[in-house]
């Protein structure tokens, strides 16, 4: 188990693959940096290494990805298998799209035990970041 | 629920107003002047229309005789004079899946089915500038359109399709000319006079900028592209629309109906400006431009919408660039249903939802409409679902009436104030990219696009708050499987169709083209001869993208 940090939550958001929807991810960015998170966002097109690159030199906790285009698999994969690499499983890795059910099970065992589909609340994913990443500080915005 | 039908207005003081027609009707000016002359051209499709009690149907109603009619300047009751009553819309369904033969079949499926023109979805790597064997096209190939990387992928793809009759609409952006070059090649080859294309090249990299995120080049050469799409067209493809500016993706990132007019017309602002500094004639090119627009929910604001526009960019054709030819002022448009108001819970009531936006549009007098699959929050629509979108369209045409009368919702009070209202607000953010500088300069420094996100923020808070309460989505957690997917074998079989393609190609002639096409990109000239001479001696897509993007640069999202 990592450590169980204090202060601000740090966050990386990314846009992996050639998808240019990117309504859902700035609102997401909004919503967590109100909750008072630290976060970061690459833009479009960026790439896996470049994703993780940045997540290293920003020391964050949390990896959040977003795809619309059918390429999350290829993309969330290939996220997980760099950070594993460079011995960073300890970061926190969370999804977004459109993401058929059953895709869901071999995301989840890349590590990515929280996806979210368009149209989740916003709390709920602030909520479910807190809970992991600050057990002891209880939820609520 | 029971409905009160009202015979015609029984009450006698209202049958005297002093016009020249029996209240409410046209007058006889416009049937004399402007509704006869058109109706010789386009004749109605019956004779007489009439209710189901025998009621006669006008084509126009009105209680203003002095106000424009359809048909007439600034277009604010619909562009053509006959409405729906002389031709429908054109029902054109987007489609494109996994590979150019696989996509073929669904369009012969849709045109055996009804449809009336082909609409194309290209996939990312396509609309970006990538072949299908690119690194960067790893995991998106057929995965949200077709893959066509080159001249023999557009022949698989419109197989049997006769291009001289059926009209072809093309989803693509910063690859545009490409594409176009593509098409007319094809045309070529089949023995066709390319003049004789009908059809679309969505060509509005603004938007791309702004909303949708497939610019490949830096803005100023993007914007050059397609100005030479525009000027290459109306030298010679006299039946071709170059361009359709598009408010659609606007809406969808999340921005109000005002802003996606007022956006949507600041970009073709920018265009016929950047025309005008080609020097070009902007009757030739404003004849030829087009608009698309989304169908979202509120149904009243949505037909108001539609409304504001065709009035407002006629007014800003004729005051703004004096531009005395009515039809070049004229906006015509397609429509989409608003694909960000589906729901992935209880999919089956979007058929609904699809089915009140297209009304909208409809009452809004576009020009064609797609109507959005109910499976589409959960996957690229399945064949049936499909089948039933375009079912939708045409029920809506020949069973509920509406296309009898034109602007059926002119001339009532609540119409006519919040198409007003949608104008002023519209025109008062227009005015504003105007101060910082326009349109280009107020995308460059991020007003746009923080405009539309906090709409968005603003819309997804309403929905957090459950102040606006979408049905099925809080009584239903549960989201089906996804109806259809894209077989991910496909990638690597359009890998090695693509190296076969390369291995038998005349390197020398390969060499030369993109030579040609790397000089005419320096020198300003028009690209569309070289990328037509050069897609004929088999250069890809991502062959004559990368040859810009030496020349140009590229695009590089700062976030």
């Amino acid at each position: 188990m990592p450590e169980v940090r204090t202060g601000p939550i740090r966050v990386l958001l990314a846009k992996p693959g050639l998808d240019g929807h990117d309504r859902g991810i700035r609102l997401v960015l909004r919503a967590l940096r109100d909750a008072g998170m630290e976060v970061i966002y690459t833009g479009l097109r960026a790439t896996p290494n470049a994703i993780v690159s940045a997540a290293l030199a920003e020391d964050v906790e949390a990896i959040g990805l977003s795809s619309l285009s059918g390429a999350h698999q290829q993309h969330f994969t290939r996220v997980s298998e760099l950070l594993a690499k460079e011995g960073a499983e300890d970061v926190l890795l969370f999804g977004g799209g459109i993401i058929p059910k059953k895709d869901v099970e071999e995301l989840r065992a890349a590590g990515f035990s929280m996806l979210y589909p368009p149209g989740t609340p916003l709390e709920t994913i602030v909520n479910e970041l807190r809970a992991r990443l600050r057990p002891g500080e209880g939820s609520g915005v | 629920m029971t409905v009160d039908h009202h015979p015609s207005d029984p009450d006698p003081d209202n049958q005297v107003t002093g016009s020249d027609a029996p209240h409410g009707h046209a007058s006889k000016r416009w049937l004399r002047e402007v509704h006869a002359p058109a109706v010789a051209r386009y004749p109605e499709r019956l004779e007489a229309f009439e209710t189901s009690s025998g009621i006669p149907l006008e084509p126009l109603y009105t209680d203003d005789d002095a106000e424009p009619g359809p048909g007439e300047f600034p277009y604010l009751r619909g562009l053509h004079p006959s409405m729906y009553r002389s031709r429908t819309w054109t029902m054109r369904q987007y489609a494109g899946y996994s590979s150019p033969a696989e996509t073929n079949e669904r369009f012969r499926f849709l045109l055996e089915k009804g449809q009336t023109g082909l609409s194309v979805a290209f996939d990312l790597p396509t609309q970006i500038g990538y072949d299908s064997d690119s690194p960067e096209a790893i995991g998106e190939v057929g995965r949200v359109g077709v893959p066509i990387s080159t001249l023999d992928d557009l022949d698989t793809l419109l197989d049997q399709i006769p291009l001289d009759r059926v009209s072809i609409s093309m989803t693509i952006n910063s690859t545009a000319p490409i594409l176009l070059a593509f098409l007319i090649a094809l045309a070529k080859r089949r023995g066709l006079d390319p003049a004789v294309l009908r059809g679309t090249v969505q060509n509005d990299i603004l938007k791309e900028f702004i909303a949708r995120g497939t610019q490949r080049f830096p803005v100023a050469p993007s914007v050059r592209l397609a100005v030479d799409v525009i000027e290459y067209a109306a030298e010679k493809l006299p039946s071709f629309y170059p361009i359709s500016i598009s408010g659609y993706h606007i809406r969808e990132a999340g921005s109000t109906a005002v802003e996606e007019v007022a956006f949507t017309l600041a970009d073709g602002i920018a265009y016929l400006e950047a025309c005008r500094a080609r020097g070009l004639d902007l009757v030739q090119v404003g004849r030829r431009l087009s608009f698309f627009f989304n169908a979202h929910n509120h149904f009243f604001e949505e037909v108001a919408k539609f409304r504001a526009a065709r009035r407002m960019w006629a007014n800003i054709c004729r005051t703004r660039f004096g531009i005395m030819d009515d039809t070049a002022c004229q906006c015509r448009f397609h429509t989409q249903t608003g694909g960000s108001t589906l729901t992935a819970q209880e999919p089956d009531n979007n058929v609904v939802r699809v089915t009140v936006q297209a009304l909208a549009a409809i009452m809004g007098g576009t020009q064609s409409l797609h109507t959005n699959s109910a499976d589409e929050a959960l996957s690229l629509p399945s064949q049936s679902a499909a089948q039933v979108a375009l079912r939708t369209q045409q029920i809506l045409s020949r069973e509920s009436g509406v296309t009898e009368v034109a602007d059926p919702l002119g001339g009532s009070p609540y119409i006519e104030a919040l198409t007003d209202e949608v104008e002023s607000r519209a025109t008062a953010l227009i005015a504003e990219i105007d101060e910082r500088g326009g349109t280009v300069a107020a995308i460059a420094s991020g007003f746009i696009r923080r405009r539309i996100e906090a709409s968005s923020y603003k819309a997804q808070v309403a929905i957090d708050s459950g102040e606006a309460k979408p049905v099925g989505v809080s009584e239903s957690t549960e989201i089906p499987e996804a109806p259809f997917s894209v077989d991910p074998a496909g990638e690597g079989l359009r890998r090695k169709k693509l190296e076969k393609f390369r291995a038998a190609r005349d390197i020398g002639k390969v060499t030369h083209a993109r030579a040609e096409i790397a000089r005419v990109a320096a020198s300003g000239e028009n690209v569309l001869p070289a990328l037509i001479a050069a897609v004929e001696q088999n250069v890809t897509l991502g062959e004559i993208a990368e040859t810009f993007a030496a020349e140009f640069g590229e695009y590089r999202d700062d976030a």
